[in-house]
Order: structure tokens, then sequence, then C-alpha cells
């Protein structure tokens, strides 16, 4: 038998091997590696738990809400604080985010106020004008979309001199998309400071992430465009904080983006507009993801250090549900809009056709 | 004052704007040191460096987005897309994205993004490079689509279109490039966009065409001329959206209209001059508004390129049935 040249088999085992887990915090809030510690002072770790008690509460009124018919579209993000809120929390506020519609909580947390939160998921335009110094496009709806333009922006910052990122959200079925992989690719090719986060909760919609690529992991695909790329437990804020953190410092320094995969579940269902998780998943994986909670652990390990209590807790949802009622009350007062002013906002030079039906709705409007 | 080709008027254009403004950035693929496939940015390169004037990798959906990022970043941005027929890789971003992002944030950002892209046929290209997409893109509200016919008008109307910070398509037809000179002043210019032009003027009928239709038109009035048929020729320039003013202006003078346009029938944006002077113009008509078009079918192998294309005695034809109503 003539010597085999190649064997695909060893091939696929060397170059697909398992990435590594970045794991910091274990399921009861201990710390996994005795020689680590937090960079994070107490006041910062106490900070970055109240976020994400902020988003948990958020999300459950926020489900409420839309079923009273009083927020429109909502994407739940109970399941994904460690993920959502310990990445931005690693963040700059000059920093770009370009968030997936499942990232309203990160967009909050970087400066959006949450009227304007509330008035984007209402479908009102007023929710989508930010201020000059915000750097952040809306929640992308366009899967892998968001992908390409952050290539942009980093590449911006990166003409500008500016020591900043674009960072940006997609999930598990997101790296599926030719966007996802030409985001990555371009922004490797121009040396961009970006941080491409893939939040895997498991399944697109219904489909699960093994159905998605024949990968083992989705931080492997960073390899092809020749960029790292970090697989870190997702349930997990010191973890996920403490690479994020990096990524943002390796990119800032001039090295290029990081693909960082946080492995992660939405407790909910993918929306609120009649997605039902029990087609799809079984009560065994919720079940065992509702034991990685990120709250309990982060709560078991600040408890022990003695930063939190239950009742600081209590005392701080109460806040922040007065925070969602005010929030609320705005949004439900807001004027409504004109078709007249989409008019204008379609152009900033108005061309002769637009202007004739500008002129048409404001005589419409002014009846 | 030089005679130049309209691909030279282009570079013109270009490099204007680029040493006007500092943030005006040209990008795409093979744009950089090799000047582009046509030589569009030959020279820029070297004269501004890699940070005004590079290469992208080969991806259009990337060139999309990499556009709409570096808008949003205080840019001017001008990307390529090397042929036309791969707009439908960045589709997304042109029609999904960048055609909204000013209405999206409620007027907050602008978007200056002038994507240039060569198309047209008669010039032997493989599949998919020569297709008329213009309909494609002139549908889509907050994008203006401009396709000039003339150096002139080329050199002009770029610098407009770049100076605007709303986007713009851009689409230069690939035959238009080399096959003729015209005087093009040598300092910067601009033409407004928005605005048709007549380009000759006649009292029998109008001809209202764009892109290299234009020098068709133009030919067949020569030739009509001689027959005493005093053909008005229209250039629309700018696409989308309509200079209603200058169609209707025109309609109204020769009470006769003939659109010619090189894309097919159901494509293009000659259904939409159509319907504006049915809506509006048509107490002025003295016989139905007639077309001139490619037939419903793909691009054509370039061997039926010339069968398949509209000419000018298909135009001479079609304006003589009209004036026979």
């Amino acid at each position: 038998m003539a010597k085999k040249i190649i064997d695909f088999e060893q091939l696929k085992d060397e170059q697909c091997a398992e990435f590594k887990t970045v794991k910091l915090l274990s399921e009861d809030g201990k710390i996994l590696d005795s020689e680590w510690q937090s960079d994070l002072s107490d006041d910062e770790l106490i900070e970055l738990f109240k976020q994400m008690v902020w988003s948990r509460t958020l999300d459950t009124r926020s489900t409420k809400l839309n079923r009273q018919g009083r927020l429109g579209f909502y994407a739940p993000t109970a399941g994904e604080e460690a993920s959502q809120i310990a990445t931005n929390f690693a963040m700059e506020k000059e920093d770009f985010i370009l968030p997936a519609y499942r990232d309203v909580p990160q967009l909050v947390q970087h400066g959006l106020p949450l009227y304007k939160a509330f008035l984007w998921s209402r479908g009102h335009v007023d929710g989508n004008k930010y201020p000059a110094d915000f750097n952040a496009l809306p929640p992308q709806i366009i899967i892998g979309a968001q992908y390409v333009q952050a290539a942009g922006v980093a590449l911006g910052f990166k003409l500008k001199g500016q020591k900043n990122v674009a960072y940006t959200y997609t999930g598990d079925g997101g790296t599926s998309q030719g966007d996802f992989y030409e985001g990555i690719n371009f922004a490797g090719a121009f040396q961009a400071p970006a941080v491409f986060v893939v939040q895997n909760n498991g399944f697109a919609i219904s489909v699960p992430r093994e159905k998605q690529t024949a990968a083992k992991t989705l931080a492997q695909k960073a390899v092809a465009a020749g960029i790292p790329g970090v697989q870190v437990d997702g349930m997990d804020a010191l973890a996920v904080y403490e690479v994020a953190k990096a990524a943002r410092e390796f990119a800032v320094s001039g090295n290029g983006p990081v693909l960082i995969e946080t492995l992660t579940y939405r407790y909910g269902p993918h929306t609120l507009s009649g997605d039902d998780p029990k087609r799809y998943r079984t009560k065994e994986t919720d079940d065992f993801w509702l034991k990685k909670d990120p709250l309990v652990r982060m709560r078991k390990f600040l408890t022990e250090k003695g930063l939190w209590s239950q009742k600081k807790e209590d005392q701080y949802v109460e806040e922040v549900k007065a925070e969602i009622n005010e929030a609320v009350a705005k949004v439900e007062n807001m004027p409504k809009q004109k078709i007249s002013e989409y008019l204008k906002n379609t152009f900033e030079e108005i061309p002769a056709n637009i202007q004739a039906a500008i002129e048409y709705y404001e005589a419409k409007e002014a009846k | 004052m030089a005679k130049i080709t309209m691909i030279k008027a282009i570079t013109e254009a270009l490099d204007e704007e680029l040493a006007r403004d500092e943030k005006v950035l040209v990008f795409g693929e093979d744009v950089g040191k090799n000047g582009g496939v046509f030589r569009a940015t030959e020279g820029l390169h070297d004269k501004y460096g890699n940070e005004r004037v590079f290469d992208t990798p080969l991806a259009e959906s990337g060139i999309g987005g990499l556009a709409a990022g570096l808008a949003l970043q205080g840019f001017r941005v001008v990307p390529e897309i090397q042929f036309f027929g791969f707009v439908y890789e960045a589709m997304d971003e042109i029609a999904g994205h960048i055609s909204r992002m000013h209405f999206r944030l409620g007027g907050t950002r602008k978007m200056p993004v002038t994507f240039r892209a060569p198309f047209g046929g008669g010039v032997h290209t493989p599949e998919l490079h020569a297709d008329s997409l213009e309909g494609l893109v002139a549908q889509m509200p907050g994008l203006r689509v401009v396709i000039p016919s003339s150096p002139y008008d080329a050199k002009g109307l770029l610098i407009s279109a770049i100076r605007s910070n709303d986007p713009v398509v851009f689409l230069e037809h690939m035959k238009l490039y080399r096959s003729f000179k015209e005087e093009v002043p040598d300092e910067a210019y601009t033409v407004p966009l928005d605005k048709a032009k007549v380009v000759l003027e006649g009292t029998d009928i109008s001809i209202i065409s764009y892109g290299a239709m234009v020098r068709e038109s133009l030919k067949a009035a020569e030739e009509l001329a001689k027959q005493d048929v005093k053909a008005e020729v229209v250039d629309l320039r700018t696409v989308s959206p309509l200079d209603e003013e200058t169609i209707l202006n025109s309609v109204k003078k020769t009470g006769r209209v003939v659109i010619v346009q090189e894309a097919q029938r159901q494509a293009g944006v000659g259904a939409q001059v159509a319907s504006l002077i049915a809506e509006k113009g048509i107490l002025y008509l003295e016989a139905p508004i007639n077309r001139v078009s490619a037939p419903n079918t793909p691009y054509p192998f370039s061997e039926a390129e010339s069968d398949w294309l509209p000419n000018k005695q298909d135009i001479i034809d079609k304006v003589k049935e009209n004036m026979n109503f």
C-alpha cells in the first residue's frame, strides 16, 4: 500500500481542537483559581452585580409590560446577564456599541435613557434619536449586519487615532451568516479595534447550535480570520468581564480584533411574539442552565465577601422598579409620530418629490 | 479645460474631493495600488496614501458595512463595487441599512456614502457584469441613483454626490468610459443632483433617456432631424428621485414621448417615468407613451449583446410609430 500523504481524520482532530472555556467563578460562588484575584474594586464588583440585578428586573417588568400591551417588541434577556452586562461593563463610554435586538440592557447601560429603549420597543422613532456623543446604533434586526458595520466603525477609530473599540453582539445562529465572517475578516485584515461577541445561548430561535455548524466551538471561527477567539463561561460574570476587558485592551493596543464566544442561555422564549420554547427545548436543558444562573453565583460570591445582602437587593429592586415606572409613564405621554417628519428624515437634502409629499402630509396632519 | 474621457473625469472628481476634504476616503477591490480595474482611481493611492485610498478584502457586503461604519465615524466615503452586477452581495447594506440610516436615527446621523460602480452592456463582459440594475436601488427610499452620460456631467455629478450628506449610488456605464472625449474644466465644479437636462432641444417629440442610451438617442435624433422630425432629448442624470419638472415641461412642449432605457422592460426606471407622465402629463399627449428597452430576459451572453441591446434604429422606429399614431 502506498504511503498515506494526508490523513483527514487526524487533520480534523488537530485543526478543530476543543477550545478551553474560561471560568473563574464556580456555580456556588467560589473563585476557582486560588492564584487569581479580580482587579475590580469592591465598589465595582457591587456595581457590576447591581447592573445584572437591574437587567433581570427589567426583563421581568418588560415581559409584564409587553403582556399588558404597554411595550412592543421584546426579546427576553433573563439568563444572559453575565454575557450581556459583564461584556458591556468592560467597555468605555466612548467605545461604540452595535447591539442586536436582545442587547437592549447593554445599550441602556452604555448610556441610552431607558425611556428611549421603551420607545424603540413600542415603535417610536424618538427612541432612535441619539445625541451626537452617544456612540451607538439602535438594536440590529438583520442577523449579522452589525458585524460588517462594526468593522467600519472600528477602522474609523483606527484612522482617527482614537483609542476606542467598536463592540458588537450576535448569537450562535448569527455565526452562520456571511456577514459574520466578512465582519471579523475585514476587521482582521485592517487590524481594526473591534470586539466581536457571540452570545451562544444554544438556540437560534428553535434551531440548536449543533445544527448551525460542524465546528466544535464558535470561538474557533476566529482562527480562519487570523484573529484570536476565546470561549468563556457566559454564566460567570467575572470570567466574562476579565475576557472582555482583556479583549478591549488587546484591540485598543493596535493588535486587531478579538472574537469572544459566551456560553449562555435564555430562560424565556426567543421573543414575546408567539415563540414557545417547549416546542424545541426540554425541561432538563432548562434545569441544567438554571443551576448555572449568573445572578445566583455572583450573589453568593458577594454575600460571602460581605458586600451584598438580600435586604440590599430588595431595596435596589424597588429602586429599579421605580425607574422603570417613571420611564413607562414618560413613553405613554409621547406625542404621536408624524408622517411628515418621517418624510423629512428620509434625506438630509430634501428632493422635490419628497417636499411635495411633506406638504401633502402636513396639510393632512393639520386637520 | 481639456478634452478628456469619462473615466478621466471620474478620476479628476475623486482627486479634487480627496484634496479638498481629508475626511474623504476611497476604497474597494483593487482600487489601491492597481488604480481600479478600469483605472478610475489611477494614481490616487500614491498621491493620498493607504489610509485614504485603499484595497479591501474581496467581499461586497463587507465593503458596504465598512462604508456604513466609517460614515458613522464622520468620514465621507466613496466605496467602489467593482461591477454593479455584484451588488446583490452588498444589497443588505445599501438597501437595508445605508439607505435608511438617516431616517432610522430620526435625522441624528448623516450617511455621506457614494457607491461608485461600473455597469452596462456592449463591452463583452462575462455574466453579471453588464446588467442594468439601477431599478433595484431606485426603488429604495433614501437613496439617490445617479447615472452620468458624459465626461462633463460625470465629474460634476460625482463631486455633488460626494459632497452630499445623503447616500448616492453612482453608476458609470462602461461603454461611456472611453468612447468619447469632451471639454471638462480642470478645476472642481458641481452639476446639481435631482436635475435632468435637456441635451438636445426639439419641438416634435421628447426622447427621455439616461446612461449610454442618451448617446443612442442623440444619434437617432440626428438622423430624425434629416427627416424633418425635431426630437428633444432629455437626460435624466439622477434616475431616482426623478426630476418631474423637466420631464413634464418637455412633454408639455412636444406632446409626444418615447422613453428609452438599456434595462429590460420590467427593470430600470422607464416605467416610473411613464407613470409620472400618465398621471401628471396625459393631457399634453397626442399619442400613447412609447418605450424602448431591452426584452425581459436575463442579460444575454456577450455574443448576442448587440441583438439584445436597444439601439439607434429601435429608437428611430419607435419615434416614427409615435409620430404616425
